[in-house]
């Protein structure tokens, strides 16, 4: 990466402010450096006490570890955001059709746009959904869109979380906390609000009521319990939407619903906001061991008597061998053009794009087709010999298990260190809300930055920190 | 409600009395030991006995030495009733029903929690001591305002308080048990100094030393004492108090959800035997077999919420 290529935020190409940081930085560089510094602690004080915290996986059980925050903002003008959320809405909306297409007719693959054996031999594909038509036809009620940038006008689209998309009380807290701290920056700033992202999405989930719902939707979120590394965003959705957190074991087939035990004996649940796997969701129907789910859930959802959301299945469409088609999905079900570009990328089962992946390894960040957390994954630039070479066996053992990019030049965004400002790379995930009643993009998102210098892994499981993200309103 | 959300609640705050009351007794045994004329460790084996962790106790240890035995009550993870694994009790319980409880009553044990680990982490000197035991209560009390305080009364609240009230009535029963032999009238004709220093441990370990006083004045008497702890309807410890808080709890639950259960049976039978015994009927009875009785049937009516409200599956 030449000098030129590096794409600051705040600086630009050049060092020249760029305009949607002009009120931040005279804030800034009226602010003395050790009260910023003191509010950055206070800032950790707040989200521990607060018990915002990750598991560990693989660690004690009681560790539970703070993500580190860092005070200074992302700031997207309303322009940029405007560009950005139309781009994201069209994804979003051809990814629902492509569910739907290839749980139906498979009009795509008949146009021979997507090979049939990417669909029918796809890991993610659930044959349990084949016919089914979702309550209200959303298959992705929440999508996470992970973005990043290397240029003024110049963003990707680095992965679809249409599963669990996890992050948004990250973002909503990190937002609390700001204004907390810095009442004084928000009222010379107007920046566009997301706090009522929970009455949103308690909303949107209500408009997804199946047939068999005969009062107010009741809507409740399944979580695998306390040890699950994200049971804070859990309890803290359930807490703001003002709905009952339950796990399996609070959950039983009765009368053809699927009913929570209370105190007052079974109630049936409309919608199921599920932070479970597809997987671990019916022990009768999927893994008999799975103690996370429902046994039977899917039989109640097949004849509408539950709405699980986000749908099973819709793995399939955030697969990474898929992502390489998403340009063509989305030409194909909107008749438009991509807002938003694709990341180009080399699918490693085509003997072509293999040999090309191989000769240029070192150059190229490889990632597993159904990877997650940055993990298993290859950063060519900064790997060693040895790590080329171990990656280099495994990609020829199994060449479908893989998709290869070119690094990008990431945008940076500066953070607070001892030292000042310095900048550190970022992506954005936007949250996306669906219903039959539209679809709303919360202004912003989570913002996860790197707080290595020089690193581009920016997950939290990782050494990843966050940002809160502003997007001005004029 | 969920039924795991009502079992999450009751055991948050019957950790969190445990934790207190747990606390108490060290002090209680540590003042003893400090104004007491011999030298050995009696006092805490009977501390021990009191909290119902001498047997755990034995098991770990071969002497009775009075660090190893604040160690034990304190810090030990491996005795379920420590201070210390009560607060993380409590706290996971909290974590789990964070959706029930607010904002300032999570981040009240929350807080606590945090304070209490980190005062908690390495054995407490002797010196250390008094402050840390003020900590754990001062904490847990900051708990219970912040519930009082900011809670519905709602179903939540009154799971909450059949926790506290199951665990403090039980607590003060078990106090009663242990000692019971020094509060029958035989022993109080001795009139000793030892019999003045166990009535005294007695009433700390319940912090009811300045309660007693204001009803009964500066003569104790061991029927007094056992009046006072069994019978007192303003002493906010005393088991006819506690009881008649889980009848009023359980009462709530019965209006709010329009139905009387079993437990609301247990509860007013105990609520009336307490009622109708005057103390000398009950040491006509036998003080030892009624206290057995009376933690016979809190027990019982533990077992019995769990069940009228499906806790479990």
């Amino acid at each position: 990466m030449s000098g030129a290529d590096k794409f600051d935020e705040m600086w630009g190409r050049n060092e020249t402010l760029r305009a949607p940081y002009e009120a931040f930085r005279s804030w800034f560089d009226a602010e003395d450096p050790a009260r910023l510094r003191a509010k950055q602690r206070e800032a950790e004080d707040v989200f521990r006490l607060m018990g915002i915290t990750f598991n560990v996986y693989g660690r004690q059980e009681a560790e539970e570890r703070l993500i580190p925050f860092d005070i200074i903002p992302r700031i997207l003008s309303r322009r940029e955001w405007e560009k950005l959320s139309a781009g994201i809405e069209q994804r979003v909306r051809a990814i629902n059709a492509f569910l739907f297409d290839i749980y139906h007719r498979r009009e795509i693959v008949k146009a021979g746009r997507v090979p049939a054996e990417m669909i029918s031999r796809n890991e993610a594909f659930l044959p349990h959904m084949l016919g089914v038509t979702p309550p209200g036809g959303v298959y992705t009620h929440i999508v996470g869109v992970d973005l990043v940038r290397t240029g003024d006008d110049e963003f990707y689209v680095l992965e679809d979380n249409a599963r669990t998309p996890s992050g948004v009380s990250y973002m909503l807290e990190n937002r609390e906390t700001m204004l907390q701290m810095f009442p004084e920056l928000f009222s010379k700033t107007r920046v566009q609000p997301v706090s009522n992202y929970p009455q949103l999405l308690q909303r949107s989930l209500a408009a997804c009521a199946p047939p068999a719902t005969t009062d107010t939707p009741r809507v409740a979120i399944l979580t695998p319990g306390i040890y699950n590394s994200a049971y804070y965003e859990h309890s803290f959705l359930a807490d703001q939407m003002g709905v009952e957190l339950v796990e399996g074991h609070d959950l039983r087939v009765v009368d053809g619903r699927v009913a929570m035990r209370t105190t007052r004996g079974y109630q049936p649940i409309d919608v199921l906001y599920r932070r479970v796997d597809d997987e671990y969701l019916d022990p009768l129907n999927f893994n008999p061991e799975s103690a996370l789910g429902v046994p039977g859930i899917m039989d109640v959802y097949r004849a509408g008597g539950i709405t699980i959301a986000n749908a099973p299945g819709t793995g399939i469409s955030d697969d990474k061998a898929i992502y390489s088609y998403m340009p063509e999905i989305v030409e194909f079900y909107t008749g438009e053009r991509a807002i938003l570009q694709n990341v180009p990328t080399w699918r490693c089962s085509e003997a072509d794009a293999l040999a090309y992946v191989l000769d240029n390894l070192a150059e190229l960040v490889v990632k597993e087709v159904h990877g997650s957390g940055g993990y298993g994954m290859l950063i060519g630039p900064t790997s060693s010999k040895k790590e080329l070479a171990a990656f280099r066996k495994k990609l020829k053992a199994r060449p479908g298990n893989y998709i290869a990019q070119p690094t990008l030049s990431l945008s940076t965004v500066p953070i607070f260190t001892k030292a000042g400002l310095a900048p550190r790379h970022v992506d954005l995930r936007p949250y996306v809300m669906m219903s039959p009643d539209g679809i709303k993009i919360t202004p912003g998102g989570l913002t996860r930055v790197a707080l290595k210098k020089g690193s581009l892994v920016v997950n939290s499981s990782q050494g990843g920190g966050t940002k809160d993200t502003w997007v001005l309103e004029e | 409600m969920l039924g795991k959300t009502a079992n999450g609640l009751f055991w948050m705050y019957r950790l969190l009395e445990r934790a207190e009351n747990n606390a108490r007794l060290i002090e209680t045994g540590q003042r003893m030991a400090l104004t007491r004329s011999s030298g050995d460790d009696q006092e805490w084996i009977s501390i021990l006995e009191t909290s119902g962790m001498r047997q755990g106790y034995e098991a770990k240890h071969e002497t009775f030495q009075k660090d190893l035995v604040i160690d034990w009550m304190l810090r030990d993870l491996d005795n379920p009733a420590s201070v210390r694994a009560c607060i993380e009790a409590a706290r996971q319980n909290a974590r789990m029903v964070r959706t029930a409880i607010t904002h300032e009553t999570w981040e009240a044990t929350n807080g606590g929690y945090m304070a209490i680990k980190e005062a908690l982490t390495r054995r407490v000197s002797e010196r250390d001591l008094p402050n840390v035991l003020g900590l754990v209560r001062q904490r847990t009390a900051l708990v219970r305002g912040a519930t009082h305080g900011t809670m519905l009364r709602n179903d939540i609240y009154d799971f909450a308080r059949l926790g506290t009230f199951l665990e403090r009535a039980d607590n003060t029963a078990r106090i009663l048990d242990t000692k019971y032999y020094v509060l029958l009238p035989t022993a109080s004709a001795v009139g000793s100094r030892l019999d003045n220093a166990q009535w005294e441990t007695i009433l700390r370990s319940v912090s009811a030393r300045g309660g007693y006083r204001m009803v009964h004045g500066n003569d104790t008497s061991a029927r007094d004492v056992a009046q006072f702890l069994m019978l007192d309807r303003r002493f906010p410890r005393s088991l006819w108090f506690c009881v008649g808080k889980l009848q009023d709890n359980l009462g709530y639950l019965a209006a709010d959800y329009g139905e009387r259960r079993a437990a609301h049976d247990q509860a007013d039978a105990l609520c009336g035997k307490l009622s109708s015994s005057s103390i000398d009927m009950i040491f006509e009875e036998g003080l030892h077999e009624f206290i057995q009785g009376v933690i016979g049937s809190l027990y019982a009516l533990g077992t019995q919420v769990e069940k009228d409200y499906r806790f479990y599956d």
